[in-house]
């Protein structure tokens, strides 16, 4: 049996993932032995040019993807080998995404955007439970006032504390989130990045933040540098300029 | 995901899209509407022939005496006498499937007005119960004779339109005396115009009078003997015949001692030539005819061994007509509905199979979130529901609508057909399964990675 979440004290534990992908006949190997702990509480930047299997790491640890080998524990459950469905109940519990594009859902309001992830597990809350919930999120990453505008009236800043307010619906220990920053001015990522650190600072969620960008990545206690399938830095490291990476972030992308 | 939370998923995501999902069910509405309003028009149609039938006899039942054999020698169907009065009463009132019945006596004569004549198709002697039998109640002028009158053998009688035309160009019929060999009958009415039968005989060339005044005073013989030239005034088994009018006539002959010694139940002395009964409706003429013939079995004393001393007949081919073209009509709808429906049920397909499309990051979102295969197939499959069950029922009043205008604006019949709208809530129902199901598939079959990185 697993040991009870409280026992455990990482979030996140990896032990030797490997990842291959078949095309034709040839084995492409793409993680080729991570090992990894998050202790909870974490703010971890995940960094790596394109390539260098940074999105597979990344699909791995929100439980979109399942590994070849190796085991993954989150929050005290091994979800290496799981099942699609009981994937998509392990990210509708502990896992929340914050996406690039925002992927908010079209010509609906932003109440009923963060409603959304509660209607697949949260049975045991009443509509209005559920609004209230919705309400208090978004009053929290201070869009109290626009609970009924949909996407299309929201500024890129507004549409990805929406998103955020989503992630958070469920209450879950982990938040991930995929290039944040990636479709917004330089002030508002400013701002989007400041409501992580405060999240994490006083809610003490987990966040892992997936970047290619140096500047989202001063924002982590700790950046986590995948190269080639392999990590190149594991250790604590503030100071995160890279000097490959300090150039110019836009020439990267 | 409760049932609820599934339906209002689906609901505003067909909201968020109102025009299209309008469009797309367009097909199924004018499918659905369609079906109703030609079910409805075809029901009314359908019940118009029938009543037309009817009203032509298809749900009567005649019954006629056996035939006499004597020595190898048949003398024809009714050449025996074995049908009484009792026995029509004892069929109209023992016989739930029967709604009336009404004894027949059939004579062959000539009938004259002051100086003009003419020989009636068919003079009928009955009760008033024969035009309840031939669904014939209204008459255009006066009144029909009475039961008083069936039991005094009254000179009444009630003419047909051929008649009143031939015998009374330019007079009012009703009051008037007419003789029917000799004998003086007083019209009480004219009957309403009922045209020529299904085989061409003119149905309006009646007279119709009381079968006891007709039996006793004007035939007093089988109608199937008596014809014109011999119809002499004799009958070897009414004793009772008496031309006059001022004579009252008794309807039992008397029994000598011997005779009601011997046997104590009614000796059939009073014969008539048919009953005619009608059914309750044409579908219970099989259980009628059976009915019937249990009775009269059982009135005749007749051993299970022996064969029945009368005979049956329907009018089986205008009700086989009548309820083939019923069930052709339902096959031509029930096969214009299935390629309508098939038709709405493609477009929706094609559609779905469209927004699951523009529609995959959404999917993919839903997926990452917490949405499992399931999830994402059911409400994909109750969206392409919805849009068919409301197609259906827009549909539905669509084509009452249709239906009420055609019936109020042309005055066609029209009328309702329950099975119709059922039939057509479950095959719209279906066709959103059916046709709901394979894009749904899709959607749920969606990697949430690929789903999400899709432009």
């Amino acid at each position: 049996m697993q040991p009870p979440p409280e026992l455990t004290q990482n979030l996140i534990e990896l032990r030797d993932i490997r990842k291959t992908y078949h095309v034709g006949e040839l084995d492409v190997p793409v993680l080729k032995g991570i090992s990894l702990s998050v202790p909870r509480g974490e703010l971890v930047a995940l960094m790596g040019a394109s390539g260098s299997g940074k999105s597979t790491l990344m699909n791995i640890l929100g439980c979109l993807d399942h590994p070849t080998s190796g085991d993954y524990v989150l929050d005290g459950e091994h979800v290496s080998q799981l099942s699609v469905n009981e994937r998509a109940m392990v990210r509708n519990k502990k896992i929340g995404f914050v996406f690039q594009s925002f992927n908010l859902l079209a010509r609906t309001s932003a109440l009923e955007n963060v409603m959304m992830p509660l209607s697949y597990t949260a049975q045991h809350l009443t509509d209005r439970q559920a609004k209230d919930r919705a309400t208090e999120l978004l009053n929290r990453v201070g869009l109290g006032d626009r609970l009924d505008h949909p996407p299309a009236k929201l500024s890129g800043g507004q549409q990805q504390r929406v998103a955020i307010a989503r992630a958070l619906v469920n209450n879950p220990p982990l938040l991930f989130a995929d290039e944040p920053t990636g479709n917004l001015d330089s002030r508002t990522s400013e701002e989007v990045l400041e409501m992580f650190q405060k999240l994490n600072d006083e809610e003490k969620i987990t966040i892992i933040l997936v970047t290619h960008d140096p500047e989202v990545a001063v924002h982590a206690k700790r950046a986590i540098h995948i190269k080639d399938g392999l990590i190149e830095t594991g250790a604590y490291d503030t100071h995160v300029a890279h000097p490959v990476l300090a150039i110019d972030p836009q020439e990267l992308s | 995901m409760t049932i609820y939370r599934t339906l209002t998923t689906a609901a505003r995501a067909l909201r968020r899209n109102v025009m299209r999902s309008i469009l797309t069910t367009l097909g199924i509405i004018i499918g659905v509407a369609a079906v109703i309003a030609m079910m409805d028009i075809g029901n009314g149609s359908a019940s118009a022939i029938a009543k037309t039938v009817a009203s032509m006899g298809a749900n009567n039942l005649l019954v006629f005496p056996g035939m006499a054999a004597s020595g190898g020698v048949s003398f024809g169907a009714g050449s025996n006498v074995t049908l009484t009065p009792q026995d029509c009463q004892a069929v109209a009132d023992e016989c739930p499937a029967i709604k009336a019945a009404a004894p027949v006596v059939r004579a062959r004569v000539q009938i004259v007005y002051s100086g003009r004549n003419w020989v009636p198709q068919t003079v009928i002697g009955s009760t008033p119960d024969y035009l309840v039998v031939r669904d014939w109640n209204n008459l255009t002028a006066g009144d029909i004779f009475t039961d008083a009158d069936v039991r005094n053998a009254a000179k009444v009688c009630v003419i047909g339109h051929t008649i009143a035309t031939q015998l009374f160009p330019n007079e009012d019929p009703v009051g008037k005396e007419l003789r029917v060999k000799n004998i003086p009958f007083k019209i009480l009415g004219v009957l309403s115009v009922k045209g020529s039968n299904m085989m061409g005989s003119d149905q309006d060339d009646i007279l119709l009078a009381p079968w006891t005044t007709i039996k006793f005073r004007v035939s007093g013989t089988s109608s199937s003997v008596a014809n014109q030239s011999a119809s002499t005034v004799s009958s070897s088994i009414n004793t009772l015949k008496n031309p006059y009018p001022a004579n009252t006539t008794s309807l039992y002959p008397s029994r000598d001692t011997l005779q009601a010694n011997d046997s104590p139940v009614s000796v059939r002395f009073i014969n008539i030539d048919q009953i005619v009964a009608a059914a309750s409706s044409t579908e219970e003429i099989p259980l009628a005819i059976k009915q019937m013939t249990q009775l009269l079995r059982e009135r005749h004393h007749l051993r299970d061994d022996y064969p029945d001393d009368f005979q049956v007949a329907n009018l089986t081919e205008f009700t086989n007509a009548l309820s083939s073209t019923t069930v052709m009509m339902t096959r031509l709808l029930l096969a214009v509905a299935a390629i309508s429906l098939v038709v709405g049920g493609v477009g929706i397909m094609n559609i779905m199979l469209v927004s699951v499309t523009e529609r995959t990051r959404e999917i993919g979102l839903r997926m990452a979130v917490g949405a499992r295969t399931d999830d994402i197939l059911w409400q994909f499959m109750i969206e392409a529901i919805i849009l068919c069950m409301v197609g259906g029922i827009i549909g539905i009043a669509l084509g009452l609508l249709t239906s009420f205008l055609v019936w109020y604006l042309l005055s066609w019949p029209t009328e309702i057909s329950v099975g119709a709208i059922i039939a057509a809530i479950i095959v719209s129902a279906s066709v959103g399964i059916i046709f709901g199901y394979y894009p749904a598939w899709k959607a749920s079959k969606l990697d949430p990675i690929e789903a999400l990185r899709y432009e």
